[in-house]
């Protein structure tokens, strides 16, 4: 039973690292062989979508990374190749939505929240400052 | 007063907000073309590589951009709708994507060829443009070269008389488009 445990959680430690693509298809230069690796994590596969087209093993996740390689190796920045999938895919393809009017709330909401939370504990705070100490304690 | 209709509002707000959230589809995600023209591509023919498909073939008149492979299940499920739509007249366009040209050539003489031209994709490079996902795919191009609607999946009568016939209606009348009557309009 605890090998068995053993070996399930063993490879459950690998499942985090499953990745659809084959060594061979990166390039041989480190620096772009790195960008297109950080790229393909964050295009998110259109076709079976809570997955990057680095994980995918669909189709056309393997087009859009054969795709990203093309533009890479012709020189295209990474802002120019998101730019590109976005314009065929939509912004859903990227996992870290740009800041436009559309996707304002998702950046703002974090923050706005925060200051609400920071709000609501000051006046708390706030309030209980000025409560006489004795009053809080029992008789 | 305040302190108990706030927490409430907010109950409310959010539970709306998971409501609407949770009746959504996920896997509905609009085509970032509508409304755009259509991609600029260039493929041969299945049937006659000499013959191409491009985007000047597109414009001019009202079509559908049909995304088909022999590879695809569905595809085969649709293609009957797809064949009685072209008898009706209706220009349909394919995209043939991933597929080997020889088995192309024989679904289209098995099973009839509804398409005026059909694409010939092998590695999807104008699939790609077209942002499409995977097959079947079918668009409604307007006759001024826009998309004007994009559906995933296999296009069925009740499909077609939800979704197409109303924009079809919409976007052209008995005069340019002498099908519409024949494709179930008015």
């Amino acid at each position: 039973m605890r090998t068995l445990t053993w070996l399930l959680s063993s490879w459950l430690a690998f499942a985090g690292c499953a990745l659809a693509v084959d060594a061979q298809e990166g390039f041989d230069d480190p620096v772009l062989n790195e960008r297109y690796r950080a790229l393909i994590r964050e295009i998110r596969c259109p076709k079976c979508q809570n997955e990057s087209i680095a994980e995918s093993d669909a189709p056309v996740a393997a087009d859009l990374r054969r795709e990203v390689r093309r533009l890479i190796a012709e020189g295209a920045s990474d802002d120019e190749i998101k730019t590109f999938l976005a314009s065929r895919y939509g912004e859903f393809v990227l996992y870290r939505p740009r800041l436009t009017p559309t996707t304002l709330a998702i950046w703002a909401a974090p923050f706005v929240l925060l200051g609400l939370g920071g709000l609501v504990f000051w006046r708390i705070v706030a309030a209980r400052v000025n409560q006489p100490l004795d009053e809080e304690l029992p008789p | 007063m305040w302190r108990y209709v706030l927490p409430l509002a907010i109950f409310v707000g959010i539970a709306a907000l998971f409501g609407v959230g949770l009746t959504i589809n996920p896997n509905h995600v609009p085509s970032a073309l509508l409304g755009k023209p259509v991609p600029t591509f260039s493929l041969p023919s299945v049937t006659d590589p000499d013959d191409l498909l491009s985007t000047q073939t597109l414009a001019g008149r009202v079509s559908l951009v049909n995304v088909w492979g022999t590879w695809c299940v569905e595809c085969r499920h649709e293609h009957a709708f797809l064949v009685e739509l072209a008898r009706a007249g209706l220009p349909i366009y394919g995209l043939n994507v991933k597929d080997d040209r020889a088995a192309a050539i024989e679904w289209l003489s098995r099973l009839g060829d509804p398409y005026v031209t059909s694409g010939f994709d092998p590695d999807g490079i104008a699939a790609i443009e077209w942002g499409v996902t995977g097959a079947p795919e079918t668009f409604l191009v307007g006759s001024d070269g826009t998309v004007l609607y994009k559906h995933i999946s296999p296009l069925t009568r009740g499909v077609w008389e939800r979704d197409f016939l109303p924009l079809l209606e919409e976007h052209c009348g008995p005069a340019d488009c002498p099908f519409l009557a024949a494709v179930g309009g008015p």
